[in-house]
């Protein structure tokens, strides 16, 4: 202590640069706690997962080493690479909307108007409520016979749907909830990002002549655009890990119509227990999600530098 | 007000209304479900006003289904890993401001990227060695890898917006690095603390997946509770949706009185944990 105290009175006695150095040492025993914490409960895991992921092992058995095995088979296994498909249709899907929507509720909630405040807090809601809670109320309501959608179709003259019980349908059901849910996060990073908007601009444009349209499209869009894209960013990691919703509302169901990626997973773990061939689903799923993330980082920086 | 700007107003309030509408109508009609009796709830075309509202479908989840005893679970789980999260989280985000010791917010925000399911699998398999599955021992620190990051990232941040100057100044006058934090820094991070308590308690509270897989019939959380409700009773809609509700009420009230607090962590760090 003493030391320091001594060399910030006298900067010369020292080179700065080590100076600066040994202090910020000494920080680093702040974060040593929270470093063994997720050693323990997040890096550990990670490890264990890619080791297992080269066994054949059933809990309560004896793990075998079985090299790649677990890959290759899981290459030609038709269940999971239609999963795998079906997890990026559902993703698009859910990713697309929402950004859309969100894009469209921030402009209506960067304008000033009376109780503002309290609509934006209502508007947010569903994206901090449970998902359980939530699915399960969903599930009530796409119910074919009684449900209250179909009730709602059949006001504006629409026949009633299948919704979650159609082979065909169940991806877009469980993306309108997807969309209820996640807009709001969406609404957030885009009106934080139209909050420091720069005013002249629009003036300037107004005085020309500019249409609302031309406004929104050459000055708003692309002074939000790095907002847009770290939401989108942010909503495909979240997109590919769905799982409570689906798992709740239709446990992969009809058939396997709505079974991703994270539904054969967790089928593999806890319904089969078999910790070997899910680690290495685990493995290809975290690569997906790693690749897609630096693609999308990719293609960020090209459009920037273009 | 010229005829023209009237539509105008009209046109926005009508769009106001469009989004606002489904996030209104869904939990009211959660409401609805759990304040009616089931012969309303089943009717074509729905009932949607209760007559008479009956806490009947309240009552029934706490008496058969224990959901009083699985609020407690959801409580201690919940709250014991965000305090830990808290002890070793506030530390660790000040140390990453001080020292721009940004590898560990990449393998946060790796962490951050890995489905929740990965985890479960390896810590499964650790607590059935160690006996601890069906405990709650096992739950809070599973919820530490939803709580840490979430307070770490929060911290980090916060930290970093802080000025620097006074913690120097105290270190001139023979303040240790932890003199220094504990007693210039931390107070005046109140309210990144409040935001970062905030967003990991409900993350933590809303996780599903943790509690279907590791707890037992005494240890679940609330959101696995819930989900129970379902399983076992057959489609009966007002008790599923009382239970709901007693899930996410206290998320809902945390969003409307705190939206502030919720706006600022939500934008700034966009952490979702799970």
């Amino acid at each position: 202590m003493a030391t320091v105290a001594a060399s910030a009175s006298m900067p010369a006695a020292l080179p700065r640069a080590s100076v600066v150095a040994r202090r910020r040492r000494r920080f680093y025993w702040f974060i040593v706690p929270a470093l063994v914490v997720v050693g323990a409960v997040i890096v550990f895991p990670w490890l264990f997962t890619l080791w297992m992921s080269a066994f054949e092992w059933k809990i309560g058995g004896t793990p075998h080493f079985v090299g790649f095995d677990n890959y290759t088979g899981l290459f030609t296994n038709r269940r999971f690479l239609e999963a795998v498909v079906r997890t990026f249709y559902f993703t698009a899907l859910a990713v697309i909307v929402p950004l859309i929507l969100g894009t469209i509720a921030a402009m209506i909630f960067h304008r000033e108007f009376k109780y503002r405040g309290i609509l934006r807090g209502v508007f947010i809601m569903p994206m901090m409520a449970t998902p359980v809670a939530v699915a399960l109320v969903w599930t009530m309501m796409f119910h074919p016979q009684q449900g209250v959608l179909n009730y709602l179709l059949s006001l504006v003259g629409l026949p009633p749907s299948q919704w979650v019980y159609s082979p065909t349908l169940v991806i877009p059901s469980l993306v309108l909830v997807e969309v209820w849910h996640w807009t709001p996060l969406i609404m957030l990073i885009v009106l934080g990002g139209m909050a420091a908007l720069p005013t002249e601009p629009y003036e300037s444009a107004r005085l020309d002549g500019a249409s609302e349209w031309q406004l929104f499209r050459y000055i708003t869009l692309p002074l939000v655009a790095p907002f847009l894209f770290v939401a989108g960013v942010i909503r495909t990691i979240d997109a590919l890990k769905t799982f409570d919703t689906i798992y709740v509302i239709t446990s992969g169901g009809p058939g396997t119509a709505s079974e991703t990626i994270n539904l054969y997973l967790y089928l593999q773990a806890f319904a089969f227990y078999n910790i070997g061939n899910a680690s290495a689903v685990v493995v290809i799923f975290f690569t997906i999600v790693l690749a897609l993330a630096l693609v999308l980082l990719y293609l960020r920086q090209k459009t920037q530098w273009t | 007000m010229s005829p023209r700007r009237i539509v105008r107003r009209i046109g926005f309030w009508f769009s106001v209304v469009v989004i606002v509408s489904p996030a209104i109508f869904v939990f009211l009609w959660m409401l609805s479900l759990a304040l009616k009796n089931e012969i309303d709830n089943t009717a074509y075309p729905p009932v949607f006003i209760p007559n008479p509202p009956t806490f009947a479908n309240f009552i029934s989840v706490f008496q058969q289904n224990n959901i009083g005893r699985y609020l407690w679970n959801s409580i201690v789980v919940s709250g014991g890993a965000t305090l830990i999260a808290l002890l070793i989280g506030v530390p660790a985000g000040y140390g990453i401001a001080r020292t721009g010791a940004h590898r560990f917010t990449v393998l946060i925000l790796i962490a951050r990227m890995t489905p929740a399911l990965s985890y479960l699998i390896p810590l499964f398999a650790v607590f059935q060695f160690l006996r601890l599955n069906n405990t709650l021992t096992a739950l809070v620190i599973t919820h530490l890898v939803i709580t840490v990051p979430i307070v770490v990232y929060v911290m980090a941040g916060h930290f970093e917006t802080l000025p620097r100057e006074l913690e120097e100044a105290a270190q001139i006058d023979g303040a240790g690095a932890w003199t220094a934090f504990r007693y210039v820094a931390l107070p005046l991070a109140r309210p990144g603390i409040v935001v970062g308590v905030i967003l990991s308690f409900i993350f933590s509270w809303n996780n599903f997946v943790f509690g279907a897989v590791l707890s037992g019939r005494e240890t679940r959380t609330l959101p696995v509770a819930v989900y129970n409700v379902l399983t076992f009773e057959q489609l009966a809609w007002g008790p599923l949706a009382a239970a709901a509700i007693v899930v996410t009420l206290p998320v809902l009230l945390l969003t409307i009185f705190l939206q502030k607090e919720i706006v600022t962590g939500m934008t700034a760090g966009s952490v979702k944990g799970g």
